[in-house]
């Protein structure tokens, strides 16, 4: 019972007895101190499993109560999930510290040790979606992390009585989704007798029957409303928005990237590309419906007069770009589609926490409010720039790269029309971010007394950690080796099992 | 000498130490405007450097970082490259001068940024240069894009937001929508973006052959700063900027960069000879000729002396694009003279026109009558650009334009040989009169302040150097164009010894 063997479940464990704790501790401080203790702890044993992962070469299997799959559990870690992992306990170890002071403002202080307990309830769900080899076990995750989101949402009610309906409205689509979801899985179990993700993938092969196509459906569907595909993205603008300003922040940066990643496994590891309905699918679904998203989401973005719901739709566009290069299914595609999963959580996280500092100090995430604001708070505005230029994709930020890998991939596949609707649509992209940087550089501040527009930047404490994640867009668009080649290896990895081994 | 292998990164990061110290002594305009003089006093000792080198046969190659896979940053230097380094950067120290007499005799706001973004863009402008590879070459070209925005919306009113919204929408359009899908077709088509001698595309030649003409297209529009037109309309706007803003624009960096990256990507990515052989050259050399002489007809009707320069320079970058497009090494050759002849030419014309602003406020032709009397310097100053411009000798600008009719008759296009006579006769029209006015007509009677009006006034010194600078440097560049050509054969030359062999 050494560290290193019980080193795959810990990323579960800790944080799922961390919740708890944090609901007995004295409110104030003390619940967001233990909450980021945890977010620490959880990445640091991320990065180990990751290390771990890339020294052995091959995923590490990890039994729950040594049970042996496919009647018992298994936590597989290879290094697709293993990047996701890190990805969130990471997005999680900066958005936590810095949610202090907008918590603090956002939260009711009584309610503080139930908003941490909650925060870390959705961590536990979201890291335990992404480890488990079990698609059973995925759905319990899934409600874990889904019932938390709905509270944390609905815990905005306190600065707009909105967030209660955009709560609503998620807790009604996402159940809807994890419905579809089990009943899927439920047909998959009746066609293969196994829950396990690896022996589903090889009992599936030849199968192509009614059941096997419906199961696919209703997996696919289920998970989509969780990806918050086009068009069923309707939860998530009114959920980013309402929800307190830190939880949109963790929200966006990891929510719909885990999402992202359960249906690349299922796409890839469970089902395989022998049957010609998944083609079909990947063809005639998943191509047109992340063209149609990425432009009708940046569209509609443009044309938002709040920034955080313009950034949600943004989301919804960028979400696109990761389905259309899963849809390309070559490994090119695939890679571009995790690199952009990882890439896009670097710099939205960076631009909602922006966002966040804004509503801290000016009171306000309307357009309006940032008006002129680069002269009183020069540092959140360089660092919304930053994350916005990279956004758009420009040369040596993240974006860029992600940019890159779709594009290669889409003409090496020979999809041309696609790369030149990926790029048109980034342009989209430069009018809704440049629109609000015009704002924020060039205009002059709204009329006095309108926002209480404090005449300072914000608080360390948030512009550190809002400042660590720009940096991280500016070095992952410099050095690729660890999103790109890993990224590259992962999607090999997820090819080579869907080849039907 | 330091060794061109370290001259090259290191002409990269003089103007970002530049901009630090500019940065940090905010407080201190005049140790603020020596920190941008001596960046450019080392830059240019570093580029004349490399063009010595690069003049005595080497090929300099520095790989900074590698990324994504088999691209990297990497640095190198050749003819053309070294050339227009050293234009930018001479330039740039003539511009920085300027700078300091204009932004003081307008007192402009915000000069410590002004001088900071000059700095970037200035290794933009290296990066541009000394790219060895298309990717490389984008990234300086983006930063280029965005480090000079903050230049032209300097004056921060509606009209610089809206000149500045143009600009920054056409360049990033066109290099996001156009240039880097070409780049990225490039890449997956020839598994490599390294400007080769000779072009990387006759490898490749019968995959490249079906889309080889879209794939120009998207090269020539997509290179937004070379204004080819209908990519053309930034550049009109932008002359809501400062003046030096536009003589960097104009002359020194940024629209030769455009024309630079044309003229590169014809000869080291699709090669003279792929471009000659698969014909598809023909339609943009059209395009381009369209370009010369309808800007010109629109810089005609322009009372506005900037707004009439800006249009002469749309016309006159295609001169670059129609060389690069005649795929000959005559055509060529004139391309790359004209980048040098152009820069000076139209940097003297730009700062003519600064310094009638700065000491008269005037911006109109119509406003010009007399001022000959004036200020004869800066007339006489603007006759020698505008001569050159028009390609009379003895002034540099008359050799661009002997060769390009040398490569259009060698591509047997003989109807672009009328198009640069017209061309030439809608200079004189109207670019001419302008010192004709000044000299020869009438002053208008003045009233409060007539009696002065004959006394010479000058622009301050600082403004008045520079123009004379660049104006004898138009009358050098006549004289020594055999040395430039020396320079620049190897560029030219490759097409035509590939060519003749069987």
């Amino acid at each position: 019972m050494s560290f290193e063997n019980q080193l795959p479940v810990l990323p579960v464990i800790i944080p799922m007895l961390g919740a708890p704790i944090a609901l007995f501790l004295p409110r104030g401080r003390a619940p967001w101190a233990w909450s980021v203790i945890v977010s620490w702890l959880t990445f640091a044993v991320c990065v180990l499993d990751l290390t771990a992962v890339l020294q052995r070469g091959e995923p590490i299997p990890y039994w729950l109560g040594d049970w042996a799959p496919p009647l018992g559990i298994e936590y597989r870690i290879d290094i697709a999930n293993a990047l996701v992992l890190a990805l969130v306990s990471g997005i999680a170890s900066l958005v936590f510290p810095f949610a202090y002071r907008s918590v603090q403002l956002d939260i009711d202080a009584r309610q503080s040790p139930y908003f941490y307990c909650a925060l870390l309830i959705c961590f536990t769900g979201l890291l335990g979606v992404t480890i488990t080899g079990d698609a059973f076990n995925i759905f319990v995750f899934l409600e874990i992390s889904s019932l938390s989101t709905y509270a944390l949402i609905a815990m905005g009610a306190r600065r707009d009585r909105r967030a209660l309906t955009a709560a609503f409205n998620y807790l009604v689509m996402g159940t809807i989704g994890a419905t579809f979801y089990v009943i899927g899985v439920g047909l998959l179990y009746q066609a293969t007798g196994t829950l396990n993700l690896v022996d589903m993938g090889d009992k599936l092969v030849g199968q192509d029957n009614r059941m096997v196509q419906a199961g696919f459906a209703f997996v696919v569907v289920g998970i989509g409303l969780k990806v918050a595909m086009f068009p069923l993205h309707l939860w998530l603008p009114n959920a980013y928005t309402y929800a307190p300003s830190a939880v949109t922040a963790f929200l966006a940066a990891t929510s719909t990237k885990v999402a992202i990643y359960v249906l690349i496994r299922f796409l890839f590891s469970v089902f395989s590309f022998d049957f010609a309905f998944i083609s079909a699918a990947f063809a005639w679904v998943l191509l047109p419906l992340g063209l149609i998203g990425m432009f009708a989401a940046s569209l509609v973005a443009v044309f938002q007069s709040d920034v955080k719901r313009m950034l949600a739709y943004s989301s919804v566009a960028q979400l696109g770009y990761m389905l259309l290069g899963l849809s390309f299914a070559t490994v090119q595609g695939v890679t571009a589609s995790l690199v952009h999963v990882l890439n896009h959580a670097l710099m939205k996280g960076a631009l909602f926490m922006a966002v966040t500092c804004v509503v801290l100090r000016a009171g306000s995430h309307s357009a309006d409010a940032f008006a002129g604001l680069a002269r009183r708070m020069p540092y959140t505005t360089w660092a919304f720039i930053l994350s916005g230029l990279s956004l758009i994709g420009v040369p040596l930020t993240v974006g860029f790269v992600s940019k890159w890998y779709l594009l290669q991939a889409a003409f090496s596949g020979g999809y041309w029309y696609a790369g030149f609707l990926i790029v048109a649509s980034s342009l989209i992209a430069v009018v809704y971010v440049g629109r609000i940087v015009e704002l924020m550089v060039l205009r002059e501040p709204a009329a006095e007394g309108r926002y209480a527009i404090a005449a300072k930047d914000a608080p360390l404490s948030m512009l550190l950690p809002m400042w660590t994640l720009v940096a991280a867009n500016i070095y992952f668009g410099v050095r690729t080796e660890w999103t790109g080649d890993l990224a590259a290896r992962a999607a090999e990895a997820l090819l080579a099992t869907a080849g039907g081994a | 000498m330091i060794a061109p292998e370290l001259a090259l990164p290191l002409s990269l990061a003089v103007p970002l130490i530049g901009f630090v110290a500019i940065w940090r002594l905010d407080k201190a305009p005049n140790l603020r405007e020596a920190a941008t003089l001596i960046t450019g006093v080392v830059l240019l000792a570093l580029v004349v450097s490399i063009f010595a080198a690069v003049g005595a046969g080497e090929r300099p190659e520095v790989t900074v970082w590698r990324m994504l896979g088999g691209l990297s940053v990497s640095f190198h230097a050749e003819p053309l490259g070294a050339m227009f380094a050293l234009i930018a950067s001479g330039l740039w120290i003539v511009n920085s001068v300027y700078s300091v007499g204009y932004m003081r005799g307008a007192n402009e706001k915000n000069q410590t940024r002004f001088y900071m973004c000059f700095a970037i863009a200035i290794g933009a402008a290296m990066g541009v240069a000394f790219a060895a590879n298309l990717f490389t070459l984008f990234i300086f070209y983006e930063v280029l894009t965005l480090s000079t925005f903050p230049l032209v919306t300097h004056k921060g009113n509606d009209d610089a937001r809206r000149g500045g919204r143009v600009y920054l929408g056409v360049l990033m359009a066109t290099s996001i929508g156009l240039l880097l899908p070409a780049i990225v077709w490039t890449y997956a088509v020839a598994e490599t973006t390294d400007f080769t001698p000779g072009g990387i595309f006759s490898a490749h030649a019968d995959a490249v052959a079906p889309f080889a003409g879209v794939l120009l297209g998207l090269y020539a529009f997509g290179v937004g700063k070379a204004a080819l037109m209908p990519m053309h309309s930034w550049l009109p706007n932008a002359m809501v900027a400062p003046t030096p803003v536009s003589a960097f624009l104009h002359a020194v960096a940024v629209v030769k960069a455009g024309v630079f990256s044309i003229l590169k990507i014809a000869v080291y990515i699709f090669g003279i000879d792929f471009l000659a052989a698969a014909g598809i050259g023909e339609p943009f050399m059209w395009l381009a000729a369209i370009s010369i002489l309808l800007a010109s007809a629109i810089a005609m009707n322009k009372d506005n002396l900037k707004a009439r320069l800006a249009y002469s320079t749309v016309s006159q970058l295609s001169y670059v694009t129609l060389g690069a497009m005649l795929a000959t090494s005559m055509g060529v050759m004139g391309a790359g003279v004209q980048i040098a002849a152009h820069a000076l030419g139209k940097m003297t014309l730009f700062m003519c026109a600064g310094a009638i602003y700065v000491a008269h406020k005037k911006t109109l032709v119509s406003q010009l009558d007399g001022m000959g009397r004036v200020m004869p310097i800066t007339f006489a100053a603007y006759l020698v650009g505008a001569v050159s411009i028009i390609g009379l000798p003895p002034l540099g600008g008359s050799w661009p334009k002997f060769f390009l009719m040398l490569g259009a008759a060698d591509a047997g296009q003989i109807a672009m040989i009328a198009v640069l006579m017209i061309s030439s006769l809608l200079n004189i029209v109207y670019l001419l009169p302008v010192s004709l006015r000044a000299f020869y007509a009438k002053p208008p009677e003045e009233g409060a302040g007539g009696a002065g009006s004959r006394k010479i006034k000058e622009a301050p010194l600082f403004c008045l150097l520079p123009l004379i600078f660049t104006a004898l440097g138009s009358i050098v560049l006549f004289f020594t164009i055999g040395d430039l050509a020396a320079y620049l054969e190897p560029i030219a030359e490759h097409g035509a010894e590939q060519g003749g062999r069987p």
